[in-house]
């Protein structure tokens, strides 16, 4: 299967949720932000304090606005767990909806209230002085009146927020942003630009019916009111069908936004299907994320790195060696949230700070220790995370490391910055084929500032004892070696005869051989 | 819902003109009307009493800002007054509901105010569906209003108010304003941005118009020519208050105040100038 013929198999299910989420979330947006801009035109604190609100939430990045939905409704959730009795998911739809729900409003508030104070005068009077009440006199004369500027604001929202739904991927929500991250996280651009294209080809469609029923709202013609409503049911509808085929319960498979997760992703869900077991995706969500998500259940099934969870999660600093470190952790997160550690994969994917070889080696730089010395005239480069995270804060503390430049990239970029010179230093992934490729010096670790990564499968609380995704685990654990998974690192990342992750699961799948 | 006995009572006495000065059977009645605004320091109106017989036709007369809008905007209750009374048939105005009263009388105002995206036979048949009329009552209703205000039906019910000429509006908005069968008519300069002959023609079918459906009408105008050619009485106003009431006749020959005078003078002036002008033409 080509790149092509993979998105295209895929289209279905992004589009039907992508579209679920645009629709739901601008008819929730249109129910709020219509009546709140009728009162708004009666009351000069409310427009104020509506337009100004509206306005602040745009100038939020939209990606940061989606994100920050999940800590509110995830607090909101703990807090009617403990006081209700009852959670929610705070991952997925309800903060994608919420944050689209938001961004759509300024459109319609500011169209809505600017056609309504803009009605000519002596018709409002000529409305009171027929006889109409307040209410007769808006829904009879003043909305009618204003309708087609109120759909241009409406247009402007479903743009904007078909445009942003993109964004809720990171967030564990599905849509046609699927191919986008997953696609510029495996530099696969066939990807991207069928998730580009096709995002925008969707807004198109709809801002161009939606202006018919503009046009049709200004010329009072019903029939071609008529003609947009019926395309709008006929996109949706067909977009959405999918959706009602008959669905089975099935086990979600997390994934983190880089290559080996994707192709890991991808080996449990053939392992799942070979028996007989249905899963859903959650592609592409951030490290914290995607272990709170675990926690409370919005997923079933992810591999995660033991560093990660106890320098993150556990808070701990000390390395007392791999073996100890998985078993604490083991019975840490039985204990501390149900989840279940299947095992080790039976490879490490550890922070590793890289250098060109050569350049290294003119330096005589062979650990963290010897890059003390250099590190105020060196740039070093980072993923989004590793800056922000404990296992830096004690590499730092450990060697005195102070930088001269500091920059993050994107994962995949980070290696062309390196061996572009736009950096000295890069803090790379041991399992990352890239670093035999481009011969890159990893420096040692004399200090054992950092924790061992065994690659670990973790099932969530509501799976722990469920026999059947055990079993067909188990044959994953310790079946991974580091080599074998830097070649199908690397069959991905690489820039020549790049492979999707879909084909590196089954090259991967092929050498565990079973 | 006592109030409802105003629509369409058939009224037995209509007065001649002139003859309008008699209290007896009075329909609208205005007692101590004042009008004050928060903002502004001196009131609008101060304090205005008269009364407006059944049928008869009331010119209300001043400059602009004298206060007649004002007055004429408080009687329909667009404008709450601040104090006074004001009695339809005796009955207090200001007790009742401002929506159900504005239902019971016809209102034009200067620029028509038609609904713009609605038909004309929609715009006429706003308030009687507003009331609550069978649609085939207020079809019929349409048509011989139309008629009434002659245009003709076939032509013109199905047009939007900007396929028509100023005064066809203004024709509109009158027959909207008669559309349910209202005895007392407020008009506020409502041809006053026509054309002097489409006015004209306006005014003199409005004056039959009143005479057949035997209407009371309250009429704004700064225009002494056409308050002379179409009022019973002409009442004059002045800084809000009221500053002369009665026939043509009585306030060309008893003026109470040189302002009266002049405002009367004015197209006495130009009728003479006219006639000279007239006579010296070959």
């Amino acid at each position: 299967m080509n790149s092509f013929d993979e998105a295209w198999s895929n289209l279905p299910d992004f589009l039907s949720w992508h579209v679920l989420l645009s629709v739901s979330a601008l008819a929730l947006g249109l129910l709020i932000s219509l009546p709140l801009a009728v009162l708004a035109t009666r009351n000069r604190v409310l427009r104020g304090g509506a337009l100004t609100f509206a306005s602040l939430i745009q100038t939020i990045p939209s990606l940061a606005l989606l994100a920050l939905f999940y800590p509110v409704l995830l607090a909101l959730s703990h807090f009617t767990q403990a006081r209700l009795g009852f959670g929610f998911r705070a991952l997925g739809f309800l903060p994608a909806l919420l944050a689209l729900t938001l961004y759509s409003m300024l459109p319609v508030l500011r169209n809505t209230i600017t056609a309504l104070a803009g009605i000519d005068p002596a018709i409002k009077m000529a409305a009171r002085g027929v006889g109409m009440t307040r209410s007769q006199a808006l829904v009879l004369v003043e909305l009618p009146l204003a309708a087609p500027i109120i759909m241009a604001g409406i247009r402007t929202a479903a743009v904007w927020v078909i445009g942003t739904a993109t964004l809720a991927t990171p967030i564990g929500q599905t849509s046609l942003g699927n191919y986008i991250f997953t696609g510029l996280q495996t530099e696969n651009y066939v990807f991207v630009l069928f998730g580009v294209v096709s995002a925008a080809g969707l807004a198109i469609l709809v801002d161009r019916l939606l202006a018919l029923s503009e046009d049709g709202l200004a010329r009072r013609s019903r029939g071609r009111v008529a003609a947009s409503l019926a395309g709008l049911a006929l996109v949706i509808g067909a977009s959405l069908y999918p959706m009602f085929a008959p669905a089975e319960r099935s086990v979600v498979i997390g994934t983190k936004s880089f290559d080996e997760q994707y192709i890991l992703g991808n080996v449990i869900a053939d392992r799942l299907h070979a028996a007989g077991i249905a899963t859903t995706r959650r592609d592409g969500l951030g490290s914290t994320v995607i272990f709170r998500a675990l926690a409370a259940g919005d997923l079933d099934v992810y591999v995660d790195y033991s560093g990660t969870i106890w320098a993150n999660e556990m808070k701990r600093a000390d390395s007392p060696g791999r073996a100890a470190v998985l078993a604490e952790m083991a019975g840490w997160m039985k204990q501390t949230y149900g989840i279940r550690m299947v095992g080790g994969l039976g490879f490490e994917n550890a922070y590793a700070f890289v250098m060109p070889r050569a350049k290294a080696d003119a330096l005589h730089i062979a650990t963290l220790a010897d890059l003390a010395a250099y590190a105020p005239r060196l740039r070093i480069g980072g993923d989004f995370e590793i800056f922000s995270r404990p296992e830096w804060r004690a590499v730092q503390a450990a060697y005195g490391l102070k930088f001269g430049v500091q920059r993050q990239y994107q994962a995949n970029l980070m290696y062309n910055a390196l061996t572009g010179g736009d950096v000295d230093v890069i803090s790379a992934f041991s399992s990352d084929g890239r670093i035999a490729q481009y011969d890159l010096k990893v420096l040692g670790d004399p200090k054992g500032a950092l924790p061992p990564y065994d690659a670990i499968l973790l099932v969530s609380p509501a799976h722990a004892n469920d026999d059947a995704l055990l079993t067909a685990l188990k044959p994953l654990v310790g079946a991974i070696d580091l080599k074998t998974m830097q070649q199908a690192n690397l069959t991905v990342d690489r820039p020549d005869d790049k492979q999707s992750p879909a084909q590196a699961a089954r090259w991967l799948e092929s050498k565990i051989g079973r | 819902m006592r109030g409802f006995t105003l629509i369409g009572r058939a009224r037995a006495s209509t007065r001649g003109r002139g003859d309008a000065s008699c209290e007896d059977g009075a329909v609208i009645e205005l007692q101590g009307l004042s009008k004050a605004y928060a903002n502004s320091p001196a009131p609008v109106v101060r304090r205005l009493s008269f009364t407006v017989a059944d049928g008869e036709f009331l010119v209300l007369v001043g400059e602009s800002g004298s206060g007649k809008t004002t007055t004429l905007n408080m009687i329909n209750r667009l404008v709450e007054p601040s104090e006074g009374v004001i009695r339809v048939d005796g009955e207090d105005v200001l007790a009742l509901d401002a929506v159900t009263l504005r239902r019971r009388m016809g209102y034009v105002f200067q620029g028509a105010g038609l609904f713009p995206h609605m038909t004309v036979a929609e715009n006429i048949a706003v308030t009687p569906r507003l009331l609550g009329w069978p649609r085939a009552q207020s079809e019929a209703r349409v048509d011989e209003l139309l008629e009434l205000v002659r245009l003709a039906p076939g032509a013109y019910r199905g047009r939007l108010p900007r396929e028509l000429s100023g005064g066809q509006q203004q024709r509109v908005a009158l027959a909207r304003a008669l559309a349910a069968r209202p005895k007392i008519m407020l008009m506020d300069e409502p041809f006053g941005a026509l054309d002097p002959l489409i006015r004209d023609d306006l005014a003199e079918d409005y004056r039959q118009i009143h005479e057949r459906l035997k209407l009371t009408t309250i009429f704004v105008t700064h225009d002494m020519t056409e308050a002379m050619l179409l009022g019973d009485r002409i009442a004059v106003m002045r800084d809000g208050t009221l500053v002369q009431i009665g026939t043509p006749n009585e306030l060309l020959g008893a003026p109470a105040d040189d302002f009266v005078k002049a405002l009367f003078d004015t197209p006495r002036k130009r009728a003479r100038r006219l006639a000279q002008v007239l006579q010296a033409a070959p």
